[in-house]
C-alpha cells in the first residue's frame, strides 16, 4: 500500500503545481461509458442493396424463407468448370485467342473443296494439339481447384440444428445464412458471422487474419453491443431480432448494418461485430455468431481475385514480328497466286491439268488461299503455347533458387506472374519504398526525448551495435539449420495453448524481474515481432535515475536529481502514453485459466493492490537494481563492449527457473513502431500487462499493476498520421487523451497551455528543444514519433463523447463523422517528448544497390518518410556517395516549383558540361545510369505534387534524368504510383517498383514489374506483387541472374522458332516454282505437320528453359553484362531480320541442294522430300547447337532424341503404309533413301553448306569484336583463380572507363567480399 | 508470420483455406533443393565459336570433302550417258509429222538413227524423258486411287472420288481411275543396232525389273489374286479415257499386266519436276561382248504421245549407272568446291585468330 500512496501523494502534488487542479477520484465513481450510448434509431439506414438476416431456427420460419431464398448457400465452387461444361467452355475460352482463331479459320479454309490443300484431318492436327494441350492444363489447375473446394465444404462445424435442439457437427457447405454457428478457439470460422457472443467476460474475441491477409497479429472483435449486458440469450429459438445489413460486397474492412430486437430498438453493426470467413478464432474459448453472409457471398471469397495478367514488353515485340510473318506470308501466298495464273495462262489444256473452266484469274485467287494453308506453318501456332511452357519452367527455376530461401521466414521467392519473367532482364528504372524493403521494419527503440531533455542511451547504441552481428549471423541460413525451425514449430503450440485470454487476468502475476523473464521467454519467432534485440531496451541511467527518484522512497521529491515537479510529471506520462497508446494485444502463453472477473476488481481495486503490495514485498526486489549501471557514478560509456556484452547475455537468471511456466505477455501488435515504444516502457518498469475491451492492465514502477479504463481508442490512420486513447489516468482519475503520431502532425497540434506566462515559456522552450531533437534523430536516420497529451474535464469530455457516439452508430458516412470526432478531440496537445526508433538496413542493402546501379539501373527512393531520414538511409545505403551533389527541391507553389526545377535543371547541365570538359574525354555516351553524374535530386512530396502536374512534368522529368538517383520523400502512395506511371510512359523504359507495405500496392502494380517484400506490414504488397521476396538483397540475383537469364533465354528462343518456321516454310516455297504454283508439297503430309509439331519442338523448350549464357557467378560478379538485355540486345529488330535472312538462305541451300543433285533423274515427287526434310532437321537441330551456350546431357538427350524419333518415324511409316495417307503414300521411299549413300552425300553436304556462314560470322564477330556476354562467357571456362584476377582487371578496366564508378572500389569491405566470392571454396555461391 | 504465409503461398487469396488444424505440427521447410539441376548446375558444354576453337572442323571439312568429291566426281564422269530428243518439233526431224497430232491414239511411226561413238560395257538402263510436264501438279498428284490400285474390290468398282473427272466413264468404273493413270507415257520405242552390212539387230529390251519392288510386290496388285482370269477381275470397268486398250491387255505376261504392269507402275509414281526421266527399259548384259558396241542405232518409235499442249520434249537417255545412280557431276563439283572454300577459309580464320585471337579470352582490353 505504502508506495502507493507516496506516488499518489506526489503525483498531486505535481499536479497541482502544474495545473492546479485535479483531485483524485475513486475509480468507483466514474461515469459509466454507455449511458451515452444509446443509439439513437433514426441514423439507421442503409443504401443500395441490402440485406435481411433472421435466425434460421428462430421465430420468425416463415420469414426466414422467404427472404433467405435467394441467400447462396456455404459451398463453395472456385473451380470454371463443371464435366459437363468443360468442353465447350474451354474451347471458347481458347478461341479467344487471335493465334487459335487464325489456325480455326485454315482448318474451315481447307474444307472448301476449292482451296483444298491436304487432306481435312491433317490440318487439323496442329490445332488440335496445341488445344489439347492447353486443355489439358486447364483441367489439371481445375482439378486442383475442385479437390481444393471439396476439402474445404467437407470441413466440419458445429451448427444449431432446430431438430434437435443443440449444436451439431455440420459439414461447410451445409450452413446457410441465419444459422447458428459455434466457434472454439482456433477454429476456422465457415462464413462471415455476426459475433452475438463470446465466452469472454467482455464480449471480445481475438481472430487471426493470416488466411486472409497474411497478418499474424491478433485482431479484436466485439460482441454486438447491449448483447452482453443484457445477459443475453443465445439460443436460436429465443432470437428475434433481426439484422438489416448492406449486400454482399468485396470490402474487408467495412460492414454497415444494424440489428433491431424485437422492441424496435436497433443496434449499429460495424466491422468489429463481424467474423470473416477463413479468420481463426484465437485466444477465446467459445464464440457464437449468426451467418450473415455464406459461401460465395463473404467477403473473403468476394475478395478472391486471380492471378495477374501483365503482358510483357518483349511479347509485345513479339506480336510486331508476328503481323511481320503475316505480311511474308501474304507476300509468299501473292507470289505463288499470281504466279499460278501466269502458269495457267500459258497451257493449253496439257494431259496433266485436271480440266475445269475456272480462269486463270480465278484459280489465282483460289491459289492465294490454298497456299495459306501450305504454308500456315510460317505463322508459329506452337510459338504462343511454347512460350507459355518455357515461361512455367523458367518460373520452376526461379522458385526453385536456394538463394532465395530464407531460413528465418522459411519462405522461398514467389512468383506470381507467370509471364513476365523476361521483364526482370530489361529493367531500367527501379522505384523503392525505403521502410521495410530497404531496411529491416524492425522498430527498435534508441532514445528519448521528454519535456526538452534529450536521453542518449548510449549503452542502447552499443547494445544495437552487437546485436547487428549477431543478427545477421542468425541470417545465414548454414549457421543455424535446424533452430528457427524448432522455434516455429514453438509458434504452433503455442498459439494453440494460448486458448486462454488474457484478458481475466486482473491482479498482477508475480514476476520477480521483467526483463528476466523476457530473456528467459521462448522466443516462438525468430522475426521482428518479439527479437530480443527489440525487446531488451537498456534504459538511460540519467532518465532512470530520475524515474527511480520519483518512487524511491529515501529520497525526498526535490532531490531527484535536479528535476522540476512538471518534468516528473512529463516523464511518468510520457511513459503511461507508450505504454498505453497502441493496440498491442498482450497474449499470455502457458497460462492457467483464471475464472476472476472484471467486475470483482473493479469493486474492490484497492484489495487488489494490496494483495499486490505484499507479493511485491515477498519478493523484495528493488526495480532497477539489476539495470541500474555497475557503480553509480561510473560513467556509462566508459563500459568496455565485453562488459556490456557479459551484461546482456550471462545476466544470471534471477527469475525462479521455470523453463516453460514463466508467464509473460507476448505482444502481438499490428505495428512493430507500437512494440518498440512498448518494449522502452517496459525497460523503464512501465509495462503493459493486459488488455481487455475496455480496460488495461499496466504495471508501473514502484507501484505493481494498476487498472487503466479505456475509455476511447481512436485508431491510426493515414490521413490524420497520429493514433489516441481516452483514458481514466490510473492516479489522478482525470479523462486524459494521449496522442501518439508524426512529428509534423503533432506539433501543429498542441498549444501552450492557458495560465502564468512561465509555463508558456516552458512549453514554448520544451517545444524548441524538442524540435531541435527531433531534426538530430532524423539526420540520424531515426523514424521519430511524438507523444502528447491532453487533460479533459469532465463536461468536455461529456460533450464530446455524445458526439461520438453519435459518429460511431451512424451508418452513413461514418468514417467521416469518425475523423472529424477525432479530429475535434485531438486539438490543444501538450507535448510530453519524443521518441527515435531505429530501422536497421537489411544485410547486404548497400552492395545491391550497388551492384543494380552499376548493372545500369535508375534506383529511385520514394517514401512517405521524412526528407532528413530518407536521405540518411539513401547515403547509409550507398544511393548517395558522399561525393555526390544534392540537390533539394521544396517548394510551397507551382510557380516556385517550376522556376526551381529550371534553375536545377540548368545546374545539372552545367555540373555536366563541367565534369565532361575537365576528363577531358568526354562523357562515355551518357547512356547507363552510371553516367549519370554526381546528381541525387530529392524532392518533397508538395513539390512532387506540382512536378507531376502536366505543365511541369516535362521538365522534371528532363531533371530526373539527367541526376544518377532520385529520392521522393514525404510522398503518399497515389504519388508514388504517378511517378511510376510517368517515367514508364514518358520515357518509355521497363519499369521495377518494390514495396513491403499496404502503401506501396498501388506503385506495385503500376510498374511492369512488382515486387513484393514479404515483411511486418500484412501481406498486402505481396498480393498485388508479380514477384514476392523476402529480403531487398534478393533482387540482386532475381534481375542479374534469373532475369539476364530468362530475357536471354526467351528472346532467342522467339527468334529461333521464327528462324526454324521459315527455313522450313520456305522449302515448299521454292518448290512452288517447279510444280507450276499448284500448292504441291514435295514431303509426306505426316512428317510435314510433325515437323513442327514433334521433331523439332522439345530442343528450343529445352533451349529457352536451360540455356545459360554466363554462369551465375560471373552474372553477379559483373553486374555491367545486365545492360545487354535493358538494351534488348538479344532481340533488336535488326537481329529479327538477319535471322530471317539466315533462314531464307538456309532453305535455299535446303532446297537447291537437293535439287541439283537430283534434277533430271527419275526421282519422284515424295522421294524428293526426304533429303530436304531430313537435311532441314540436321540443319535446325545444329543451328541450336550453334546457338546455344551451355549444352548438358538433357540437352544431348533431347536433340538426339529429335532426330532418332524423326528417323524411327519415317521409316516404320515407309516400312508399313501401303494405301494409307493417299496420295503421299510413302511406302519404300525412306528405306530406299537410307539404303542410298548418295542420299547421306547430299545431307551432308546441304547441312554444312547451310550452316557455314552462321558459323563463320560467330567465330569471325567474337574474334574481332566479342560482346561483354562473349567475354563473360570466355571467363567461366578459366580456372577459378585465373578467373579472379581477369574479373578483377575487368572491373579496374570498367572503373578507369566511366570515372564516375571510381568511388566505388574504394570501399574496402566491397571490393574484398567480391573478391573472396572468386576465391575456390567459395566458388559455388549455393552450397 | 511463418504459418499464415504457409497458407498464402499456393493459393492465394483462396478463401477458407484452413492453415493447418492449428496446433502442433511441424511446419515443413520449403527450402528448395539444392541439386545441381533445380539450381541449374549441371555440367556443361559451353560452346564459344571463335575462330580459334573453329580453325580446325575448318581444316578438317576441306580434308574430308575434297576427296570424296574427287571420289564422286570421277564417279560420274564414267558413267556413260547418251540422249536422243525425239519429239520431232523441228520440220526436218523424222517424227515431225507424228507430232503434229494433238490425238492421244494416232498409231504414227517414225525412226530416229543415231550413233554411239563410245561402247557401253555394262548394263544399260534405258529412259524415256519429258520436260515441261508437271507431274508434280497438286491435283494431278492427287488423282489416284491407291486403294484400287492395291486390288481391293471395292474401290475397284466405286473408286475414290480424287479421281473425278477420271472417276467414271459412261456409267463404268474407270481401271485405273484418275488423272496420272489416263495421262499414261504409251510410246513404244524399239532399239536396233546397224551392222555393219546395214542390216538390223534388235536389242533385246527387258520390260521388267523397272519398277521398284515394293511397289510391284505390296502396292500394286490386281483385284482377285495374280492367277485368275484378269479380265474377269476387271469386269464391269471401263478404260481409262485416253488408253487404247484395257488394263488387262497392258502385256501378254500375266506376271506384267493389269496393275502390276511395271511400265504402269513407274508412270504411276509421280516425278517430282517438270523435267523427267523415267525407266523405260534395261539392257542387260549379254555374256562377254559389250552391251551397247559402238556403232550406229536405230531407235524406232510409235509416236502416240501428244506433247504440243504443253510444249513438252520427249527424249530417250541409255545410260550406265553407277553405286551413285546416273550421271551427275554437281555433287563431286561442289564437294571440291566447298572443300576448298573450307580450307581457304580455315587458313582465313587462322591468320584472323594470329593476329586477334586473344581478344575474346582477355577481358583487360576495352571494348
Amino acid at each position: 500500500m505504502e508506495p502507493l500512496r507516496r506516488l499518489q501523494l506526489q503525483w498531486r502534488r505535481l499536479m497541482s503545481s502544474e495545473m492546479g487542479r485535479g483531485w483524485y477520484t475513486p475509480p468507483a465513481a466514474l461515469p459509466s461509458k454507455h449511458g451515452a450510448g444509446e443509439p439513437e434509431p433514426g441514423v439507421h439506414k442503409i443504401h443500395g442493396k441490402r440485406r435481411t438476416v433472421v435466425a434460421r431456427h428462430g421465430p420468425y420460419q416463415d420469414e426466414y424463407h422467404s427472404i433467405s431464398k435467394g441467400y447462396q448457400g456455404n459451398s463453395i465452387r472456385t473451380t470454371k468448370y463443371t464435366p459437363i461444361s468443360f468442353i465447350p467452355m474451354n474451347l471458347f475460352e481458347q478461341f479467344h485467342r487471335a493465334a487459335n482463331l487464325y489456325f480455326l479459320f485454315l482448318v474451315v479454309l481447307n474444307w472448301v473443296p476449292v482451296v483444298e490443300a491436304f487432306q481435312k484431318e491433317i490440318t487439323m492436327i496442329p490445332l488440335v494439339v496445341v488445344l489439347t494441350v492447353i486443355a489439358f492444363k486447364d483441367a489439371l489447375e481445375d482439378y486442383r481447384r475442385y479437390r481444393f473446394d471439396k476439402k474445404i465444404n467437407n470441413h466440419v462445424v458445429r451448427v444449431y440444428s432446430g431438430k434437435e435442439q443443440r449444436y451439431v457437427e455440420q459439414r461447410w457447405k451445409d450452413v446457410r445464412v441465419g444459422d447458428f454457428v459455434r466457434l472454439s478457439c482456433n477454429e476456422i470460422i465457415p462464413a462471415d458471422m455476426v459475433l452475438l457472443y463470446s465466452s469472454e467476460p467482455s464480449g471480445v474475441c481475438h481472430i487471426e487474419t493470416a488466411n486472409l491477409d497474411g497478418e499474424t497479429n491478433l485482431k479484436q472483435r466485439q460482441v454486438v453491443r447491449g448483447l452482453t449486458e443484457q445477459g443475453f440469450d443465445v439460443t436460436p429459438e429465443k432470437f428475434t431480432s433481426r439484422i438489416e445489413c448492406e449486400g454482399p460486397n468485396n470490402n474487408l474492412t467495412r460492414f454497415r448494418g444494424f440489428m433491431e430486437h424485437s422492441d424496435k430498438v436497433r443496434v449499429g453493426l460495424h466491422n468489429e461485430n463481424l467474423l470473416l470467413r477463413s479468420c481463426t478464432i484465437r485466444n477465446t474459448e467459445t464464440v457464437v455468431g449468426i451467418v450473415v453472409y455464406a459461401g460465395h457471398e463473404t467477403k473473403a471469397m468476394k475478395n478472391n481475385g486471380g492471378l495477374r495478367y501483365k503482358r510483357s514488353k518483349l511479347e509485345q515485340r513479339l506480336n510486331v514480328d508476328v503481323l511481320w510473318s503475316v505480311a511474308l506470308l501474304f507476300t509468299m501466298c501473292l507470289v505463288a497466286a499470281i504466279g499460278h495464273g501466269m502458269w495457267l495462262s500459258g497451257l493449253k489444256d496439257p494431259p496433266f491439268m485436271i480440266p475445269d473452266d475456272t480462269s486463270p484469274v480465278l484459280a489465282g485467287f483460289y491459289m492465294f488461299w490454298t497456299m495459306i494453308i501450305v504454308l500456315q506453318v510460317l505463322i508459329p501456332i506452337s510459338l504462343y503455347v511454347s512460350i507459355e511452357i518455357v515461361k512455367l519452367g523458367q518460373v520452376y527455376f526461379i522458385q526453385n533458387d536456394v538463394d532465395f530461401y530464407s531460413e528465418r521466414l522459411n519462405s522461398t521467392i514467389q512468383c506470381r506472374a507467370l509471364n513476365i519473367t523476361e521483364d526482370l532482364g530489361q529493367i531500367q528504372y527501379l522505384f523503392s519504398d525505403k521502410t521495410g524493403t530497404l531496411t529491416e521494419n524492425k522498430m527498435v527503440f534508441r532514445r528519448c526525448t521528454i519535456a526538452g531533455v534529450e536521453y542518449p542511451h548510449e549503452d542502447n547504441a552499443r547494445r544495437l551495435e552487437l546485436y547487428q552481428d549477431q543478427d545477421w549471423d542468425d541470417a545465414d541460413p548454414a549457421a543455424v539449420p535446424g533452430k528457427s525451425r524448432s522455434c516455429r514449430s514453438s509458434v504452433k503450440s503455442l498459439s494453440c495453448r494460448s486458448s486462454v485470454s488474457l484478458d481475466t487476468l486482473t491482479p498482477c502475476d508475480p514476476e520477480p524481474d521483467p526483463r528476466g523473464a523476457t530473456q528467459d521467454a521462448p522466443h516462438p519467432r525468430h522475426m521482428a515481432f518479439s527479437s530480443r534485440m527489440e525487446k531488451e531496451v537498456l534504459p538511460d541511467p540519467l532518465l532512470l535515475q530520475k524515474l527511480n527518484g520519483l518512487i524511491s522512497p529515501e529520497l525526498p521529491l526535490q532531490d531527484v536529481v535536479g528535476a522540476a515537479p512538471l518534468e516528473m510529471t512529463y516523464i511518468v506520462d510520457f511513459f503511461l502514453a507508450l505504454a498505453v497508446c497502441n493496440t498491442v494485444v498482450v497474449s499470455l502463453p502457458q497460462q492457467p485459466q483464471r475464472t476472476v472477473h472484471v467486475q470483482d476488481v473493479q469493486r474492490t481495486p484497492l484489495r487488489s493492490l494490496e494483495d499486490m503490495k505484499l507479493l511485491f514485498q515477498r519478493f523484495g526486489v528493488p526495480r532497477f537494481a539489476s539495470v541500474s549501471p555497475p557503480g553509480g557514478d561510473a560513467s556509462p560509456g566508459a563500459d568496455s563492449p565485453a562488459q556490456l556484452a557479459r551484461r546482456l547475455f550471462s545476466r544470471p537468471k534471477a527469475a525462479p527457473p521455470s523453463p516453460d511456466g514463466t508467464p509473460v505477455g507476448e505482444e502481438e501488435e499490428k505495428h512493430p513502431d507500437e512494440a518498440a515504444l512498448v518494449h522502452a516502457a517496459r525497460a523503464y518498469g512501465c509495462t503493459l500487462r493486459a488488455r481487455a475491451s475496455e480496460q488495461l492492465t499496466v504495471e508501473l514502477p514502484g507501484v505493481g499493476c494498476l487498472p487503466v479504463r479505456l475509455l476511447h481508442v481512436l485508431p491510426f490512420d493515414s490521413t490524420r498520421k497520429r493514433m489516441s486513447v481516452v483514458v481514466r489516468h490510473p492516479l489522478t482519475g482525470q479523462v486524459v487523451v494521449y496522442t501518439k503520431g508524426a512529428d509534423s502532425v503533432i506539433m501543429d497540434l498542441t498549444t501552450s497551455p492557458k495560465g502564468n506566462a512561465q509555463a508558456i515559456k516552458e512549453s514554448m522552450d520544451i517545444k524548441e528543444k524538442t524540435q531541435k531533437h527531433l531534426d538530430e534523430y532524423a539526420r540520424e536516420g531515426l523514424r521519430t514519433m511524438c507523444i502528447a497529451k491532453k487533460v479533459l474535464r469532465e463536461d468536455e469530455y461529456e460533450l464530446w463523447l455524445k458526439r461520438h457516439a453519435f459518429a460511431e452508430t451512424s451508418i452513413e458516412n461514418r468514417e467521416e463523422l469518425l475523423l472529424e470526432s477525432a479530429e475535434r478531440l485531438e486539438t490543444g496537445l501538450t507535448l510530453l517528448g519524443a521518441t527515435g526508433i531505429v530501422d536497421r538496413l537489411q544485410e547486404d542493402v548497400p552492395e545491391t544497390i550497388e551492384a543494380l546501379q552499376r548493372a545500369g539501373l535508375r534506383i529511385w527512393i520514394l517514401t512517405g518518410d521524412k526528407q532528413e531520414t530518407a536521405v540518411n538511409i539513401a547515403y547509409s545505403c550507398k544511393l548517395l556517395r558522399p561525393t555526390d551533389r544534392l540537390l533539394i527541391a521544396n517548394c510551397s507553389s507551382k510557380e516556385a516549383c517550376e522556376a526551381l526545377l529550371v534553375q536545377l535543371r540548368e545546374v545539372v547541365e552545367a555540373g555536366r558540361a563541367g565534369s565532361a570538359g575537365a576528363d577531358g574525354h568526354g562523357d562515355g555516351g551518357g547512356d547507363g545510369g552510371g553516367d549519370g553524374g554526381g546528381f541525387t535530386l530529392v524532392i518533397d512530396g508538395r513539390t512532387l505534387e506540382w512536378a507531376l502536374q502536366e505543365e511541369l512534368e516535362e521538365t522534371f522529368l528532363e531533371l530526373a534524368c539527367q541526376c544518377r538517383a532520385i529520392v521522393c520523400c514525404r510522398s503518399t502512395p497515389l504519388q508514388k504510383s504517378q511517378v511510376v506511371q510517368l517515367v514508364r510512359d514518358r520515357l518509355g523504359v521497363t519499369t521495377l517498383a518494390v514495396g513491403d507495405g499496404a502503401n506501396d500496392v498501388s506503385m506495385i502494380q503500376v510498374a511492369d514489374v512488382g515486387v513484393g517484400i514479404s515483411g511486418q506490414e500484412g501481406m498486402q504488397a505481396v498480393m498485388s506483387s508479380d514477384f514476392a521476396i523476402s529480403r531487398f538483397k534478393h533482387l540482386r540475383k532475381l534481375l542479374l541472374v534469373h532475369g539476364h537469364w530468362c530475357y536471354t533465354r526467351l528472346a532467342n528462343m522467339i527468334l529461333y522458332f521464327f528462324y526454324k518456321n521459315v527455313n522450313y516454310v520456305n522449302l515448299l516455297f521454292w518448290y512452288q516454282f517447279y510444280c507450276g504454283f499448284s500448292g504441291a508439297t514435295m514431303s509426306n503430309y505426316w512428317v510435314l505437320i510433325f515437323f513442327n509439331l514433334l521433331f523439332t519442338s522439345a530442343p528450343p523448350l529445352l533451349y529457352g528453359i536451360l540455356d545459360k549464357d554466363v554462369s551465375a557467378d560471373t552474372l553477379m560478379q559483373l553486374p555491367e553484362l545486365y545492360r545487354a538485355g535493358q538494351n534488348c540486345k538479344a532481340y533488336l529488330p535488326s537481329t529479327f531480320w538477319l535471322n530471317l535472312l539466315d533462314a531464307m538462305y538456309q532453305s535455299l541451300i535446303c532446297f537447291f541442294v537437293p535439287y541439283l543433285a537430283y534434277a533430271g533423274s527419275d526421282i519422284s515427287v515424295f522421294s524428293f522430300g526426304t533429303p530436304m526434310n531430313t537435311s532441314a532437321l540436321f540443319i535446325i537441330l545444329l543451328h541450336q547447337v550453334i546457338e546455344s551456350h551451355t549444352l548438358t546431357w538433357l540437352h544431348g538427350v533431347v536433340l538426339l532424341g529429335s532426330a532418332l524419333l524423326y528417323f524411327a518415324f519415317t521409316l516404320v511409316f515407309s516400312a508399313t503404309c501401303v494405301t494409307c495417307n493417299s496420295p503421299a503414300n510413302p511406302l519404300g521411299i525412306d528405306i530406299r533413301h537410307m539404303s542410298d549413300p548418295v542420299f547421306y552425300c547430299v545431307c551432308a553436304l546441304t547441312t554444312l553448306l547451310a550452316l557455314l556462314p552462321r558459323v563463320l560470322y560467330h567465330s569471325i564477330w567474337n574474334t574481332l569484336f566479342p560482346s561483354d556476354i562473349t567475354k563473360a562467357a570466355c571467363l567461366d571456362r578459366l580456372s577459378p583463380e585465373e578467373r579472379c584476377s581477369r574479373i578483377h582487371n575487368w572491373r579496374e578496366e570498367q572503373m578507369r572507363a566511366s570515372p564516375l564508378l571510381t568511388t566505388v572500389v574504394v570501399d574496402p569491405v566491397l571490393s574484398g567480399g567480391d573478391l573472396c566470392d572468386c576465391s575456390p571454396d567459395t566458388h559455388s555461391v549455393v552450397s | 508470420m511463418a504459418s499464415g504465409y504457409s497458407g498464402k503461398e499456393e493459393d492465394g487469396l483462396r478463401s477458407g483455406a484452413p492453415g493447418g488444424p492449428g496446433g502442433g505440427e511441424e511446419v515443413r521447410s520449403r527450402k528448395p533443393d539444392n541439386t545441381a539441376f533445380k539450381q541449374q548446375r549441371l555440367p556443361a558444354w559451353q560452346p564459344v565459336l571463335t575462330a580459334g576453337t573453329v580453325l580446325p572442323a575448318f581444316f578438317a571439312i576441306g580434308c574430308l570433302f575434297i576427296p570424296i568429291g574427287i571420289g564422286l566426281y570421277v564417279t560420274s564422269n564414267n558413267i556413260k550417258e547418251f540422249e536422243i530428243d525425239y519429239t520431232g518439233d523441228d520440220v526436218l526431224s523424222p517424227c515431225f509429222n507424228c507430232s503434229q497430232s494433238y490425238s492421244w491414239n494416232s498409231t504414227c511411226t517414225c525412226a530416229v538413227s543415231f550413233s554411239l561413238d563410245q561402247s557401253f560395257e555394262s548394263e544399260v538402263y534405258m529412259y524415256y524423258g519429258l520436260s515441261n510436264f508437271y507431274q508434280n501438279h497438286r491435283r494431278y498428284v492427287k488423282s489416284r486411287d491407291d486403294r484400287q490400285l492395291n486390288g481391293d474390290i471395292s474401290s475397284l468398282r466405286n473408286p475414290s472420288k480424287e479421281c473425278e473427272p477420271y472417276q467414271r466413264n459412261e456409267n463404268m468404273p474407270i481401271a485405273p481411275c484418275g488423272a496420272i493413270a489416263n495421262s499414261m507415257f504409251n510410246d513404244t520405242l524399239e532399239l536396233y543396232y546397224v551392222l555393219s552390212n546395214g542390216s538390223l539387230a534388235a536389242i533385246s529390251l527387258t520390260k521388267t525389273g523397272i519398277a521398284w519392288w515394293t511397289d510391284k510386290h505390296v502396292k500394286f496388285r490386281n483385284p482377285g489374286g495374280n492367277n485368275s482370269n484378269l479380265q474377269a477381275a476387271f469386269r464391269d470397268t471401263t478404260k481409262p479415257v485416253n488408253w487404247r486398250k484395257p488394263v488387262y491387255e497392258l502385256d501378254t505376261d500375266p506376271d506384267n499386266n493389269g496393275f502390276i504392269n511395271e511400265d504402269f507402275i513407274v508412270w504411276m509414281r509421280t516425278a517430282a519436276l517438270p523435267t523427267f526421266r523415267k525407266l523405260y527399259r534395261i539392257i542387260h548384259k549379254n555374256g562377254v561382248t559389250t552391251t551397247l558396241p559402238q556403232g550406229n542405232y536405230i531407235l524406232n518409235i510409235t509416236y502416240n504421245y501428244p506433247v504440243r499442249s504443253f510444249e513438252g520434249r520427249k527424249r530417250v537417255i541409255l545410260s550406265t549407272i553407277s553405286w551413285m545412280g546416273g550421271k551427275n557431276p554437281f555433287l563431286g563439283i561442289a564437294y571440291i568446291t566447298v572443300g576448298t572454300v573450307c580450307f581457304f577459309l580455315g587458313v582465313v580464320l587462322l591468320i584472323i585468330n594470329h593476329k586477334f585471337g586473344n581478344r575474346s579470352n582477355s577481358a583487360d582490353i576495352p571494348s
